[in-house]
């Protein structure tokens, strides 16, 4: 089930969306008016801690021998990665802080503590999932070309392994995001130009040799004795980013009330349906301040596909009035607890294993629309990228 | 690359390999915010009063620093205010020293110029700040001529007076007529230190041109100024308007090579391209521009949200990728062509159609 037209599903007349989008338009000014020496202060004391944090791990683990330092090492480590990768890498490429000018922080050089290359992310996130959210046969993010997570794609039996493909997905996430660009399926088909393949490739063999390197020879090589059990504990840390990252990833766009659109959305969509679809496409969940840090802001989901470039750490502010915005023109605002947005989640993935005609669907979108074609659509098939999602250069694609 | 360097850079690329994707800088910036070479730094030491609008700041630089500038340079600085850096460029005042390990810059706070003003009256010590390496060649020759003018107005004396003070050290002082106009005598920056040179050193003469009530040095004065201009090598610092006058004058002079100009907002060497139609392929934006208009500009006329710093060629946070087409450096002439040629957008135009990656 899928929306062909956001006005139309939300009840909702062009001028009230355009009034909506310009309201919209509005909290964007005020923040990026009003950033400033607190924000600044913000984003340098979570990259002080976390390196704090990252470097105090790896001290600990000198003594891994002993199970208590083993698994403080461990525990350090996990939350420096986290924070790198969530609140601080994912956010950083999406352009939040370039405002400052300041070339250690910022989208354009940024490389984060993961296996996929920033460039390569930087185009398959920012663009492609930020742009096309939720829209079939144009958002990869949907199932990521590995689980079937809309009733519209097309039942195959090997779906029925979905139980199992999710499990190996959050244990390996990281390695899965980092081959997310490389669109396997093409290459299957042989469709993907061998020279964008070659270069990708070699993009993401490097990172990885650096990335393993990094955490399974040099560390475990200079705690002597300790070796083998800073590599486990070093993978323990990485292992538990994975889950964590997963768990956080999957509550954005999976929980029931994010819905789906066809392609007939995106012609001629306005920068106001833009604003509408990203809305409705979107799951925020609640929690605490440190919950929130620890996921990047990605608690506020709709916020920050409202507003990808505005720092993450406004967007509970944001929230405060984008959510009584939606309220006012009867917009469904997603959210709720975390272990219920993941459980809904997890319900699609389980329901979706087998074909439609055993199952009921949960998502209330709309009309149920055609299958969809398999496959990833190409950039040039795209329209134009908008400037607000983030940046990518060619580097990652051509 | 000096030995110190190379074992720093050798330490530097091995410890990458424990601290990617970072480098081993971003941990030790930890420890002391000076250990660092990815993005120069300095600590403000001191902040010296010179004049009631004007001070010196004392800038202890980190590492990656190099110590070789030639007196009458002039470095970057960048300074965070509410959250975002600004760049500026200002001359060293200090000579070169191999000890001491630290710069001087004065800056003048100008009324238009809040960064200026913030530099002046709103650092405290203990600041870190960003540095560019120095550059320019408002440079004395080796061996200097024998014979110097110097025509400087209002800030305009900070180049002149690290060439002054290298000389005065150096005890190899020529022949220097020094004409400096200042409003009044208590807005002279270093006023009372170039008096005292003067009656140490015979061979200075100092020309105090108060202008609040003198009023300008005009052109035709220079006779009685310094009746032998004609026969000096002839540097000049000041405002647009007097480097403007003294330009035409010794253009008429038929004197032109004698003439070394420092202008403050650089006229971008007065090199022009072809212009052509610029497209942002990111953004999907395309514009018409002239010669003269930076990429930057156009950029940003086109409403492609631009990544600047100090908008004159300095510290590179403009720098975009050329995917296709030539850009020219109007500073130089120099030609960029694409594919993927990094360029600084603030002193390039294009050179025919061009596209750039944002």
């Amino acid at each position: 089930m899928a929306i062909a037209d956001v006005k139309e599903y939300a009840h909702l007349t062009e001028e009230e969306v355009a009034e909506l989008g310009r309201e919209l338009d509005q909290i964007r000014v005020e923040i990026e008016e009003s950033r400033g020496d607190a924000d600044a202060a913000y984003i340098n004391r979570l990259i002080t801690v976390q390196r704090t944090l990252a470097a105090a791990g790896r001290v600990t683990l000198f003594a891994s021998r002993w199970k208590p330092a083993f698994f403080a090492g461990a525990g350090l480590l996990a939350v420096a990665k986290i924070l790198e990768n969530m609140e601080i890498g994912h956010n950083v490429m999406h352009g939040q802080w370039d405002w400052m000018n300041d070339p250690e922080i910022h989208s354009s050089n940024w490389e984060w503590d993961t296996a996929q290359p920033a460039e390569q992310w930087k185009h398959s996130h920012n663009y492609i999932h930020h742009q096309f959210t939720n829209v079939l046969g144009y958002d990869n993010d949907i199932g990521y070309g590995i689980l079937r997570m809309a009733r519209e794609q097309k039942w195959h039996p090997a779906n029925l392994g979905q139980p199992v493909y999710n499990a190996l997905l959050a244990t390996l996430f990281q390695w899965g995001v980092a081959l997310h660009d490389l669109d396997i399926e093409a290459i299957r088909k042989r469709e993907k130009d061998p020279k964008v393949m070659k270069k990708q490739l070699r993009q993401i063999w490097r990172k990885v040799r650096r990335q393993v390197g990094k955490d399974y020879v040099f560390f475990p090589a200079l705690t002597g004795p300790a070796f083998v059990q800073t590599a486990a504990a070093n993978a323990l840390a990485n292992l538990t980013r994975n889950l964590w990252s997963y768990m956080i990833i999957f509550c954005g766009h999976f929980p029931d009330g994010a819905l789906h659109f066809t392609e007939e959305e995106i012609e001629d969509e306005t920068r106001s349906e833009w604003y509408l679809r990203q809305v409705l496409g979107a799951a925020n969940f609640t929690g605490g301040p440190l919950l929130h840090i620890m996921s990047g802001n990605l608690g506020y989901q709709i916020e920050h596909h409202l507003f990808p470039d505005l720092p993450s750490n406004r967007y509970g502010q944001i929230s405060e009035r984008v959510r009584p915005l939606c309220e006012k023109y009867g917009i469904p605002y997603t959210t709720g607890p975390l272990h219920r947005q993941y459980g809904q989640a997890l319900r699609t993935i389980l329901k979706l294993s087998l074909p439609n005609r055993f199952t009921t669907s949960d998502r209330r979108d709309g009309p149920h629309s055609p299958e969809i074609p398999r496959g990833r659509r190409a950039d040039d098939e795209r329209p134009v990228r908008r400037t607000e999602t983030g940046g990518w250069t060619s580097r990652a694609t051509a | 690359m000096g030995a110190t360097e190379m074992v720093r850079e050798t330490a530097r690329k091995v410890g990458a390999g424990f601290t990617t994707p970072l480098l081993p800088d971003d941990y030790l910036s930890l420890l002391n915010p000076l250990w660092t070479a990815r993005e120069l730094r300095g600590r403000v030491e001191k902040v010296i009063p010179e004049t009631e609008d004007a001070a010196t700041l004392v800038i202890r630089p980190g590492w990656g620093w190099r110590y070789d500038h030639r007196p009458g340079q002039y470095v970057g600085i960048g300074v965070q205010v509410r959250g975002k850096f600004h760049w500026r460029s200002y001359s060293v005042s200090s000579p070169p020293k191999r000890s001491g390990r630290t710069i001087a810059i004065t800056v003048r706070a100008m009324p238009e110029g809040f960064l200026s003003s913030h530099l002046v009256s709103g650092l405290q010590p203990g600041t870190i700040v960003r540095l560019a390496l120095p550059n320019g060649d408002f440079v004395l020759p080796e061996p200097p001529p024998a014979k110097l003018l110097f025509l400087v107005g209002g800030s305009g004396i900070t180049p002149v007076m690290a060439i002054l003070r290298t000389l005065d050290r150096r005890g190899t002082l020529p022949d220097v007529v020094l004409a400096y106009s200042s409003p009044t005598p208590e807005r002279m920056i270093f006023g009372a230190e170039l008096r005292e040179l003067a009656t140490r050193h015979p061979t200075l003469h100092l020309h105090e041109q108060h202008t609040d009530t003198h009023g300008m040095l005009a052109m035709a004065d220079l006779d009685r100024v310094c009746p032998d201009w004609r026969q000096r090598e002839t540097w000049a610092c000041g405002p647009a308007p007097m480097l403007d006058a003294i330009e035409e004058h010794w253009h008429d002079a038929g004197l032109t090579e004698r003439l070394h100009l420092e202008r403050f907002n650089p006229v971008l060497g007065g090199e022009t391209a072809e212009g052509g139609t610029i497209t942002f392929i990111n953004s999907g934006k395309t514009c018409q521009a002239d010669g003269a208009t930076t990429v930057l500009e156009a950029g940003e006329q086109a409403g492609v949200g631009m990544p600047y710093g100090c908008r004159m060629g300095i510290c590179h946070t403009c720098t975009l990728t050329l995917v296709q087409g030539t850009v020219r450096d109007l500073r130089n002439g120099n030609e960029f062509s694409g594919p993927n040629e990094p360029v600084q957008t603030c002193v390039t135009a294009a050179a025919g159609d061009c596209t750039l990656d944002i």
